[in-house]
C-alpha cells in the first residue's frame, strides 16, 4: 500500500505572541514545528504501513527550511520526504495549494492513501484535504477520529466526527481522509530514526519538475487576496471577584445580570 | 508583487514593524522583500511615510465581466429534522448583503424530508428557495452534497455563496469551491460589500484569533465563505414574509457517491451544539475528580448551557472527546463562557477568544486564564460551583 501524508510546517503555537500595541507578530523566539493535526496524520500512516505493509512518503509544499519537517516525519516512521519549493508557489492560497499538492501526488501514482490534518493551526481552513481530493478525482472523507481495514483490504472503515456525535463510514481505497487529534497518540521518534532521518536527503521539486502550469500556482493561481490585516483589540477588562466564595458568587451573579445575561 | 522604490525608501522599518508575516527586512538602509512571506496585504503600504512601496497585481488578468452573475445564496443545513441555527444566522445576513448590491437571497436546501422546511427559510429571509429533497440524501455525503450545490451554482450563476463553519459546511464547501474553481475564505466572522466592485469582505481570524485578515475574491465568481455559528445575528421568524419555493430532482448522476454511511450515532451531552451554544461551562482538571463532573453539568443545565473541556479532562476520560474546546478541539463563541478548574493553556484560549464574557475560577490567582477572563473568581471549584 503506498500512502502519501501531507504535512505543513507552522509556527509553534507556544512561541508565538502578538504585540497587540504595533499590531504586528513577535518573531523573536518563534520555532517552526509539524501541524499538531498533521503529526496525527503520519502516525496514522506508519501504523497502518506497520499492520498491512507498504510505503509511507510525507509530502510539504514550503519554503527551504520545511525541510526539517519532513526529515521529523522520517524520524516518525514515515519512509520517503519531498519538499515542494520554489519561489513561484509563495503566497497560495488554497486553491492554488490543493493543485500543487495534486500534481505532486501524480507524479508518486500509484497512490492507495492520502492523508491530511484536519486543519493547519497558522490559516485553520480545513480546505487542502477536500480540495486535493477533489483535484485528484478520488472520494474523501473528513475529521476521522478512528481507522481500520476491512479483510478485502481495500475497504477502509471510518469513524467521522461531527458536532452530535459521529457517523460510520465505509470507502474502498484510493480516498483522501483528514484525521483529528483523537484519531491517535503520536509516537517519539526512535534513536534509530532520528539517524536516518539526519542521514536522508530530501528531494525538492520545482513548479517544472511538477509540470505545473504558473497560471495555477503561487499566488497568480490563488482567487482569494488578502486585502488587510488587523489585530483583534484585546479589552483586558479583567476583574477579579473579591470576598468570601458567597460573596464572589453573589458579584458575578450581579454582573451577569447588569451585562443582561441572566 | 510587492516592489521598493530604492529612490524612496529611507530604511525607517516602519514596513518591517508593520509586516505580520515577517516579510520585509531592512537591510543596508533599504527595505529588502521576502517574497516567500509576502502575503501582498498592502500593509506596509499604508505605513509607508515615504510612499517608497508598491503593489503590483498581475496584469495579465484583467477583472472579469461578471455581470451574469447575481445573487447571494446561502447553503441551509439540514440535520435531524431541522435546519442549524447558522443556517437562520445567515439568511439576516445575506439580506444585508444583497440589500447593499440590489439582488435577492436564495437558499439552497438538501436533505431528505427537507422540503418541510423550506417556508421557515422564506420566514427567516430566503425570497427563493431552491430544494433537493431525495432518499439518497438521507445522510450527509460531501459528494452528493457538493455535486448538487456546483451543479445549482453552475447554472444559476449567484453571486456570493454563504454557509455555515459547521463540521459540515467545513466538510463540503471546499469540494464546491474546488469544483467551481474559485476561492473560499474559511470561518469568517465578518462581512461586508465593497460597493466600487460588489466585492465581498470576507474578515476571518488566523493564528487562532490573534491576526484578523480581511479577504476579497475578486476576479472570480461565485465569491464564498464559510461563516462562524453564533456571530451573526438571526432574523425573529416573520410568517408573513413571501418567497417562493422550487423543488428541483437532482439528475441521477449527482446523486452517486463512493462513501457510505453506515449508522449515524449521537453522542449530545447535554444542551445544545457546543459551537452554537450561549453558555458554555467548561471542565479543566482543577475539577480534581471524574464526579465533579456531575457539579459542573448541574451548572450548564440550570444555565441551559453545553458542557466543555480541556484535553486534560477528555484525555482522563471523564468527557467525551468532542467536547473538547481549543485549537484541537472546537472553537466556541458563546456569551457566557465559565472555566472551572482550567488554567488557560494557549491551545485551549484559542478556542474561546469569540465569547462575550469569559469568567473563570480558579484557585491559583497567577492562572494565565485570568488574563484572558472577564471576571476572575480566585477559589476551589467545588466551593463555588
Ligand atoms: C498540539 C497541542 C494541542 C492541544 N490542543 C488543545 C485543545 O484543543 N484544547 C485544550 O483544552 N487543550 C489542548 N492542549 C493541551 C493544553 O496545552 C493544556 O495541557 C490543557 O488545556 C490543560 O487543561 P487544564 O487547564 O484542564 O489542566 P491544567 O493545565 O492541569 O490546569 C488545571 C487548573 O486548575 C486549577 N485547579 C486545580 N485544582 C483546583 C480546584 N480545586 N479549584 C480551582 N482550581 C483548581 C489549577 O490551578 C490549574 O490552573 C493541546 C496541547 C498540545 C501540545
Ligand atoms: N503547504 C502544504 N503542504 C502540504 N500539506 C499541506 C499544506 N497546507 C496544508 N496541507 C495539508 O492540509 C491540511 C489542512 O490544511 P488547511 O486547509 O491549510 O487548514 C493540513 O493539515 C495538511 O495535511
Amino acid at each position: 500500500m503506498k500512502i502519501v501524508v501531507c504535512i505543513k510546517q507552522v509556527p509553534d503555537a507556544k512561541t508565538v505572541r502578538f504585540d497587540t500595541e504595533k499590531g504586528t507578530l513577535v518573531r523573536e523566539g518563534v520555532e517552526a514545528v509539524i501541524n499538531p493535526f498533521d503529526l496525527n496524520a503520519i502516525e496514522a500512516g506508519v501504523q497502518l504501513k506497520e499492520r498491512h505493509g507498504g510505503e509511507v512518503t510525507v509530502v510539504t509544499m514550503g519554503p527551504p527550511q520545511a525541510e526539517e519537517a519532513l526529515k521529523e516525519a522520517l524520524a516518525l516512521g514515515a519512509d520517503n520526504g519531498i519538499l515542494l519549493s520554489d519561489r513561484a508557489f509563495a503566497g497560495a492560497d488554497t486553491l492554488a495549494t490543493t493543485y500543487t499538492l495534486a500534481k505532486a501526488v501524480e507524479r508518486l501514482a500509484p497512490v492507495d492513501l492520502v492523508l491530511c490534518g484536519k486543519q493547519a493551526i497558522d490559516g485553520d481552513t480545513a480546505q487542502v484535504g477536500p480540495g486535493l481530493a477533489v483535484r485528484l478525482g478520488i472520494p474523501y472523507v473528513t475529521c476521522v477520529s478512528g481507522l481500520s481495514f476491512g479483510d478485502d483490504q481495500k475497504t477502509l472503515r471510518l469513524k467521522r466526527s461531527c458536532e452530535e456525535g459521529y457517523d460510520m463510514v465505509e470507502v474502498e481505497i484510493p480516498a483522501l481522509l483528514t484525521v483529528l487529534a483523537t484519531i491517535n497518540t503520536p509516537r517519539v521518534p526512535s534513536l534509530k530514526g532520528k539517524l536516518r532521518a539526519k542521514k536522508a536527503r530530501i528531494p525538492i521539486w520545482s513548479a517544472d519538475d511538477l509540470g505545473a502550469d504558473h497560471g495555477m500556482i503561487g499566488l497568480a493561481g490563488s482567487p482569494t487576496q488578502v486585502v488587510s490585516t488587523s489585530v483583534p483589540k484585546f479589552e483586558a477588562k479583567r476583574e477579579m471577584l473579591q470576598g468570601t466564595p458567597e460573596e464572589q458568587v453573589d458579584a458575578l451573579l450581579d454582573r451577569l445580570e447588569e451585562a443582561g445575561i441572566l | 508583487m510587492l516592489i521598493v522604490h530604492g529612490d524612496r525608501c529611507i530604511g525607517c522599518g516602519e514596513c518591517d514593524e508593520a509586516c505580520s508575516f515577517d516579510a520585509i527586512q531592512v537591510q543596508e538602509e533599504i527595505a529588502v522583500v521576502d517574497p516567500d512571506s509576502c502575503t501582498m496585504c498592502g500593509t506596509c503600504v499604508d505605513v509607508c511615510p515615504e510612499e517608497a512601496l508598491e503593489l503590483v497585481r498581475d496584469e495579465g488578468k484583467a477583472p472579469g465581466n461578471f455581470d451574469d452573475w447575481r445573487g447571494v445564496w446561502v447553503a441551509a443545513e439540514y440535520k435531524n429534522g431541522e435546519v442549524a441555527q447558522v443556517t437562520l444566522e445567515l439568511l439576516a445576513e445575506a439580506g444585508k448583503l444583497a440589500g447593499k448590491m440590489d439582488t435577492l437571497v436564495t437558499a439552497v436546501l438538501m436533505g431528505h424530508g427537507a422540503s418541510s422546511q423550506a417556508e421557515i427559510l422564506v420566514a427567516h429571509g430566503a425570497d427563493r428557495v431552491l430544494v433537493a429533497d431525495h432518499p439518497e440524501l438521507e445522510y450527509f455525503t460531501d459528494e452528493v452534497y457538493g455535486n448538487i450545490l456546483a451543479d445549482f451554482a453552475a447554472r444559476e450563476k449567484p453571486e456570493i455563496i454563504l454557509a455555515g463553519a459547521t463540521a459540515m459546511g467545513r466538510s463540503y464547501i471546499p469540494r464546491v469551491a474546488t469544483i467551481l474553481k474559485t476561492g473560499l475564505t474559511a470561518d469568517c466572522t465578518e462581512l461586508d460589500i465593497r460597493p466600487e466592485d460588489r466585492s465581498l469582505l470576507q474578515t476571518r481570524p488566523a493564528f487562532g484569533g490573534n491576526l484578523l485578515a480581511t479577504i476579497i475574491c475578486p476576479n472570480h465568481r461565485p465569491q464564498m465563505a464559510t461563516v462562524r455559528p453564533h456571530v451573526m445575528k438571526a432574523a425573529p421568524y416573520d410568517a408573513d414574509r413571501k418567497g417562493e419555493i422550487i423543488e428541483i430532482t437532482p439528475d441521477p448522476a449527482l446523486l452517486m457517491h463512493s462513501v457510505r454511511v453506515v449508522e449515524s450515532v449521537k453522542e449530545q451531552v447535554s444542551g445544545p451544539r457546543l459551537s452554537e451554544a450561549e453558555v458554555i461551562v467548561t471542565a479543566g482538571r482543577g475539577i480534581e475528580e471524574e464526579k465533579n463532573i456531575e457539579l459542573v453539568r448541574e451548572l450548564s443545565d440550570l444555565l441551559g448551557g453545553s458542557i466543555g473541556a480541556t484535553r486534560a479532562v477528555t484525555d482522563a476520560e471523564w468527557l467525551p472527546e468532542q467536547t473538547q474546546i481549543g485549537q484541537t478541539g472546537v472553537t466556541v463563541s458563546p456569551k457566557l463562557y465559565i472555566a472551572c478548574g482550567v488554567s488557560g493553556a494557549i491551545q485551549h484560549v484559542v478556542g474561546i477568544q469569540g465569547s462575550e464574557i469569559i469568567v473563570a475560577v480558579n484557585k491559583d490567582e497567577s492562572a494565565p486564564i485570568f488574563d484572558f477572563s472577564t471576571y476572575g473568581i480566585e477559589g476551589d471549584t467545588k466551593e463555588i460551583l
